[in-house]
Formats: C-alpha cells, structure tokens, sequence
C-alpha cells in the first residue's frame, strides 16, 4: 500500500508544484521515489512530529499542499492537538500520512499499534479520513483527493495486496460494495477487508449471502450508503484493525440507532490495550476475532442471535 | 484601548496584554509591510494568543478592525475572542494554545523562501510559553534550515500562569539558550519603540541565522497597581481600579 501511495504522490507531485513532502525521519526505503526525483520538495524535520504539523500550516497558507509522513502513531497522535488547531481550524489543504495503521507493526510492539488514530481523525468534522483496502484504492483515494482544499488523514498499511472484487474503486464519502447477498452485511475498513471478503466467500459456501461494504473514508461520511445496506439485512459484522470504540464499529452502531434501523451490530476489533502482546499481523487479527474463519464463525452466530 | 475592552467584557490577561501592547503597536507601525490579503505581506503569528487585546488594539489603529467590532469584544458570538482567530481577516493565523506558534512561522518562513518572496515572518512568544518542548523543535528546525527570515520576539516579562518563571521553571539565561541553539540573539527593552523599530528592521532576513529579540518587558506596563502581580493574569477590573488604570494611563 505504500508503495502505491508513493508512486502516486511522484504522479501528483508532477501535475501539482504546490506539492510538498515532509517526513519524520521515517520512511527509509520508501519515500525515495520522491525525494531523489524532487529533492528540492522534500524536507525531512527530524524526529519532531509536532513541529512538523505546524510547519504545515505555515507551509499550507503560502499556497503548498504539504503531506506530513511518520508512522500512523506519530503522525496522528503526537501532533494531535497541532492539527486540530493547526490544518483543521484553518481549513488548509494538509496531509497527513500515518504508515501502518492497525497492528501492521505486529512486532513492535504497543507503542507502534496505531488502534485509535480513525477515532480520533473522525472526530474533527473537517478532517477527511481516508483509510485504503489496498494498494489500487490507495492509488485511486489519492488521485480521488488531489485538490481537495481542506485537511485529510491517510491511514496506511503494510498490506497492498488487493480485495477480490473491490478492483481500485473508491469514490470520497462512499462504501463500496462486494457482493449483494441479503443474509448479513460485513462493513470493513482498511486492510482486514481482504479477510471480510474471504469470510463472505465462506458463508456463501455454506448458503449464506453476504455483502461486503468497504468504507474507506469519513468526512464525508458514507452513512448513507452503510445505512441503505443495513436496511436490508437483519444482522451487520464491523471489521476493523482498530479499538472497536470509536472507529467503524461505533460509525456503523450510530447509523444504526439514529435512523432507527432493525439490524443486530456485532463489532469485531482490537478490545483492550494490546500491552505485551506482540506478532505477526497474521498472529495479532486471529488474536482479535479478525481471520476470516473466525469473522465467518462471529456472521453466523449474529444470524443465530437475530433468528 | 486593552483596559476599557478588558473592563467592558469583563475579563483577566490585562497584564499580559499590557507587557506586549507597547511591542505590538511598534510592530504595526514601523515593522510589518503589506496589506491583509496580499500574499507578499510579512506575516505575524501572536503565538502567546491571550494577549489578544494589545493585538486588536493596534488592528484597529490601523483601521482594520472597525471600533464597533472591538465594541463587540466578548460579547455574545463575537469573533473577537481573548485568543485571535484567522476568521478575522486582519489576523494571519489562530492561535491560543501556546507552543504552537513558532512551528507555523518556521512554516510561513520556509514557505518564502520556496517562493523567492523577501517577506519576513514574526512571531511572538512569552517567556514561559519557551516551557513547552514543542517549540524547541521549531527553534532546532529554523537554525538548521537557517531561517534568516524568520525573527522570534520573546516577551520577557518574568511573569507566568502560577508564578515567577524564575521559580517555576527557570528559563535564563535566556539569551544564551538560543544562541546555543544557533540564533542571533538581540536584547532589547520591550517598551522602547524606536528601539524595537530598529532593530526588528535592520536584520539580514536574506541570509545567515533566524533571529530572536528577547525583549524585556514589564508585566501590567503602565499601571502601578498592576505591574509585576500575578493576580492581573485573570483579573478582570473593578469600577474604581478600571478608573485608577485609565488615570494613570492618560
């Protein structure tokens, strides 16, 4: 996903001059499409996150588009209050770049598990959220985005390998959909979506139809498409590698209850501060629920709930 | 112009107000250049935010806050609030928390010299605003990338939210700090215009080091009550201190 990411910021970067990149002194062996071809639009400010999202703003108002690179940690929660003051209350054209949203740095332990990063994005009404399946929608939400005039956050992931049947769509402030099965809904975010639709396949192998919807963006909010979908079916499985608080789950819970819908929520995601509890990404989703067995498994016992 | 708004809303930070207003006005009348608007103009950041009143005064001698919009200070849905918003055209950027400012001057600074723009940033801090470590990022970044147009006025008024800053974190010697940090240092008294003028102008902003003025200043300047007490941080004005201060002001 970062790959892709990188390639098409170089793209971006050279239909628009006002693009700048900054990073935390992060990124070695990824970011050097840009700097060795741009170096002239590429500053890195150190270990010094909060200073990097002020600079921003400063950078922003004088006409650029600076995206701030730095782990998904770092670039969302140190600098938090920099960007809500900073980007977000002058409605400036900021992005920030958090890598390895989720548990994508499996062993690196807590520190580096970004699990709360879409609550708080969200949180700021003038904060676009973009959170990719994978490398093909990561392209298209940066092509989608590129002269959006307000502050977005782009959530990234290791993985980039692609979502069967998501194909690179993505449209700002949509779900999109795979499949159209009435039996249950699954609602993914990011990476794991890969697993929802294996899991989806899995139901189907045993009679039960399900859709897919991926959201990948708020601010604009897809509600409405997640609401249309969960009109129609009695039970719906958020799938995030995330705190179920905050994120998707409570995204998905609040359409549910403020539109009065008749649809059973069952939130799949990280509960509970992963301390000491490192691995791979692989060891760490099966820790949570998050494998498409068990994801399947969580669909079928919703269906039973409901009846 | 900060007290008889300070009294009519009601509200505290005179003092701090006060240690900045003589500062503020010679940036307005001698410094900065450019109108609103202009991209080329030299930007201002009020980093310490809650001096907001000595900020609009000057805006406003300048015509550019209306007197009815000052009138409106703090009153119900007001903009103009004790931190300054950018929604008001004549102010470059919101500031109120503090530690902040000084990242979007380094910003706006490198931003001109991406532009090949000879405009100059400034940026005011108090002294105990230098508590926060975020702005030391900022300094370390405008050294390296060598910032000559960046200038940072620290308002040295010894006065912080709970104390001397000398009791609660001791920050001199001040000067020398910065100097470690690859600045060019300049003290100045922070009450004496033409000084201020001078030197705040006569910087080489197209080459060498960002540039700080530590600028001395007097907390509550000007009214005897008021000057070096702590309590003129939140205290709005009673009738007849409000009377006192206008006296001895005048």
């Amino acid at each position: 996903m970062r790959r892709q990411f990188v390639d098409a910021l170089v793209d971006l970067a050279a239909d628009d001059e006002r693009v700048l990149l900054l990073t935390g002194d992060l990124g070695f062996n990824a970011l050097e499409p840009f700097s060795e071809r741009y170096p002239e639009r590429f500053v890195n400010v150190g270990v010094a996150e909060q200073n990097m999202l002020g600079l921003a703003v400063g950078l922003a108002e004088a006409g650029f588009v600076p995206f701030c690179y730095s782990i998904a940690t770092f670039a969302s929660m140190r600098p938090y209050e920099f960007i809500r003051n900073g980007a977000v209350l002058h409605e400036l054209p900021v992005r920030i770049v958090g890598m390895g949203g989720g548990l994508d740095y499996g062993h690196n332990g807590v520190t580096h598990y970004a699990v709360e990063d879409l609550a708080l994005m969200r949180a700021q009404p003038d904060l676009t959220v973009l959170a990719p399946a994978d490398g093909d929608q990561t392209r298209a939400a940066v092509a989608a985005t590129a002269h959006l005039d307000r502050p977005a956050y782009v959530r990234l992931e290791r993985e980039g390998t692609g979502v069967r049947g998501l194909d690179g769509r993505f449209s700002l402030g949509r779900a999109e959909l795979v499949g159209n099965g009435s039996d249950v809904a699954i609602v993914a975010i990011g990476s794991v979506a890969h697993e929802a639709v294996e899991a989806a396949e899995r139901l189907a192998a045993d009679g039960i139809e399900a859709t897919v919807a991926v959201v990948s963006s708020f601010n604009p909010s897809p509600a409405d498409d997640v609401a249309d979908l969960l009109a129609r079916v009695p039970a719906a499985v958020t799938v995030e590698a995330h705190y179920v608080d905050g994120g998707l789950g409570s995204f998905v819970a609040e359409i549910v209850a403020e539109r009065g819908l008749d649809c059973r929520v069952v939130r799949c995601g990280v509960t509970g501060m992963p301390r000491g509890r490192s691995g791979s990404r692989a060891h760490l989703l099966g820790l949570y629920g998050l494998t498409a067995e068990q994801l399947a498994t969580t669909a079928v016992d919703a269906l039973a709930i409901v009846g | 112009m900060t007290i008889e708004a300070s009294k009519r809303a009601n509200v505290g930070h005179i003092g701090s107000c006060l240690s900045v207003a003589d500062l503020v006005a010679a940036l307005y009348a001698g410094v900065l250049r450019g109108e609103p608007g202009d991209p080329d103009r030299d930007r201002f950041v009020l980093s310490k935010g809650h001096a907001a009143l000595a900020l609009y005064g000057a805006l406003n001698g300048l015509g550019r806050i209306s007197d009815g919009e000052l009138a409106e200070f703090c009153s119900e849905g007001a903009e103009l609030s004790t931190h300054p918003e950018h929604t008001v055209a004549a102010v470059d950027f919101s500031t109120g928390s503090l530690g902040q400012g000084l990242s979007i001057g380094a910003g706006a600074a490198l931003a001109a010299r991406l532009q090949h723009s000879s405009r100059r940033v400034f940026v005011l801090v108090s002294d105990a605003e230098c508590n926060e470590g975020a702005l030391w990022e900022a300094i370390m970044f405008a050294a390296h990338h060598k910032l000559a147009n960046l200038v940072a006025i620290v308002d040295a008024n010894g006065q912080q939210a709970l104390g001397k800053t000398r009791d609660v974190i001791d920050l001199e010697p001040l000067g020398r700090r910065f100097e470690a940090f690859g600045w060019d240092v300049h003290d100045v008294d922070g009450h004496d215009a033409a000084a201020l003028v001078g030197t705040l102008n006569g910087f080489d902003t197209a080459n060498g080091a960002p540039h700080v003025v530590v600028a001395r200043t007097t907390f509550g300047k000007g009214v005897s009550y008021m000057e070096g007490e702590l309590a003129w941080h939140y205290l709005p004005l009673s009738d007849a201190e409000y009377q006192r201060a206008v006296a001895e002001l005048a």
